[in-house]
């Protein structure tokens, strides 16, 4: 399954303004790996995550997402097998209501009304908010947002998943929920966050953006417990590997 | 409302926003409420939406081709609203909230013909009426019923439906798309104004309005962060494949209720329009108590 490969080489972008965001960024994610972004603000996880699936296209360099290489033509493929769920839902959801926004992807598709109908069924079924269909989203709780928005993309089918910062804003419950949902994905997942306990949960596989280069890229458990990495790139230990503090031990 | 002055301060125009606050909310709700009318189930609601753009378009028409001075012979029409409301199970207060608010507008238009036209042209026992209220009036009921009429198409049908409506009788579809995305991004716009006038309300010390410099800055502000928030919402619909055209969900269903709605609403017009209906039952109520 050649398919579901993401593959990143020497990344080059640079915003009109002049900000060099990115700066030789090289990775590649196999099939069904999940793997964690992180890195401090500014480190260019949001730019690196907008050239998956083209709404960035490279300055310099190539992405490649399975046997297509990220360029206008392939477009419509990669982003039918990329799906990305944005930073804010507000921005994703857009529709008067839950079903139409879940509907938007496959009818863009061109899937026809009554399988397009059926997506938004399994999809908001696997996100455990079918009885949200009918309601509006500005009417919706945070996390049932989230959970819509990511119903949105399922509905595509995607074989990747690309997650910008998906626990922001979410109060501790709905987080547990979301990340045993995510947990639940087969999917090849990249999530990039600031929630390094989120990834040590999610994810077995870490790359770490500093000023828009790889500084490291290695298994998670190893990463987020070397000190000296994460200070130099501005990070911090994960909150469960920190000393209690009550006793600070 | 009641602006406090402190010494000291310079005085500016003042533009009255509080307690605008909640009178904005309600604005937002009031559209949302029409658009939840139309989720609603009733036998307006289940026409197919193209009949109801049809029959409304015949409405309007029969209602604007009567002459400048006609008032009873629109009388009748009051009729088609009036049974949409009920049949349709419409809360007539959402309706009437709207009517008041385009009202100034109506009036504006006809306050200067009794004015401009003082010929008499009718007497009502002892009162002579001149042409200038005559149209003014006309102007008034013709009011009522055309934005009547639209408020409950859309009551009826909701946005999206009514846009693919529009596109499936031939308007372009870059249009419809155009239409669809207007009435997204007001939502988009009107929640980032929200906001930023929460903000400035929680730390300004003005009891009352809003100086006219902190309005124009508001404004320019709006303006870019509206634009930056379409831009996100469009890099969002990007991904979800948008090509810059929006596809409905539904097929709508073209049954032969919807050919009866549209006969019987047309035959109707015509009969309002040439048959003289008002002046018909009046004569023959005559001819009954004679």
């Amino acid at each position: 399954m050649s398919h579901h490969i993401v593959e990143v080489s020497g990344l080059e972008y640079r915003y009109p303004n002049g900000t060099h965001a990115l700066q030789g960024v090289s990775f590649r994610i196999e099939h069904g790996e999940s793997v964690g972004i992180i890195g401090a603000n500014g480190a260019g996880k949001s730019t690196l995550l907008l050239h998956l699936n083209g709404c960035l296209l490279a300055t310099q360099g190539t992405v490649r997402v399975g046997d297509f290489p990220v360029t206008r033509a392939t477009l419509p493929e990669i982003r039918r097998s990329v799906g990305m769920v944005f930073q804010d839902p507000n921005d994703q959801l857009f529709m008067p209501t839950v079903q139409e926004d879940v509907a938007f992807g496959p009818l863009n598709m061109r899937l026809p009304p009554e399988e397009a109908e059926a997506r938004v069924q399994q999809s908001l079924a696997a996100v455990n908010a079918a009885h949200l269909a009918a309601r509006p989203p500005y009417e919706l709780s945070g996390g049932e947002k989230r959970a819509a928005a990511i119903a949105a993309v399922l509905a595509m089918s995607p074989d990747i998943l690309v997650l910008d910062e998906p626990t922001s804003g979410l109060d501790p419950h709905a987080r547990r929920k979301l990340i045993a949902l995510l947990r639940g994905f087969k999917h090849t997942k990249i999530i990039a966050a600031h929630d390094l306990d989120m990834i040590m949960d999610l994810c077995t596989r870490s790359i770490v953006l500093h000023d828009g280069c790889v500084e490291a890229d290695g298994p998670t458990a190893a990463l987020l417990t070397d000190q000296q990495l994460l200070v130099r790139t501005g990070l911090e230990l994960p909150l469960r590997l920190q000393g209690c503090p009550v006793c600070a031990r | 409302m009641n602006h406090v002055k402190h010494k000291g301060h310079e005085e500016h125009a003042v533009l009255v926003v509080n307690p605008g606050m909640a009178q904005f909310e309600s604005a937002l709700n009031d559209i949302r409420a029409l658009e939840r009318l139309a989720a609603r189930d009733s036998p307006v609601q289940r026409l197919d939406p193209r009949a109801m753009v049809i029959v409304t378009a015949a409405f309007l028409i029969t209602v604007v081709s009567f002459p400048k001075y006609e008032i009873a012979g629109l009388v009748p029409l009051v009729l088609y609203p009036a049974i949409l409301v009920a049949v349709g199970n419409l809360p007539l207060r959402v309706l009437v909230r709207y009517l008041l608010l385009a009202a100034p507008f109506a009036v504006l238009v006809g306050l200067f013909n009794p004015l401009l036209d003082r010929a008499i042209t009718a007497r009502l026992g002892a009162l002579a009426v001149s042409g200038g209220w005559l149209s003014f009036l006309s102007i008034l009921a013709r009011f009522l019923l055309t934005v009547s009429a639209a408020l409950l198409l859309l009551a009826a049908t909701g946005y999206s439906a009514l846009c693919s409506a529009l596109g499936r009788l031939g308007m372009p579809r870059l249009l419809t798309t155009q239409f669809l995305l207007l009435y997204r991004f007001i939502f988009i716009v009107a929640d980032e104004a929200q906001r930023m006038v929460r903000a400035y309300v929680l730390r300004s010390r003005r009891a009352g309005g809003m100086p006219l410099r902190v309005w124009s800055s508001l404004t320019g502000n709006l303006l870019l962060r509206a634009y930056d928030r379409g831009l996100r919402v469009h890099t969002a619909m990007l991904s979800r494949g948008f090509d810059g055209f929006m596809r409905s969900r539904h097929t709508p269903h073209w049954s032969w209720l919807d050919s009866g709605f549209v006969l019987a609403c047309a035959g109707f017009f015509l009969l309002a329009r040439f048959g003289h209906p008002a002046e018909l039952l009046g004569r023959w109520v005559l001819q009954v108590l004679r």
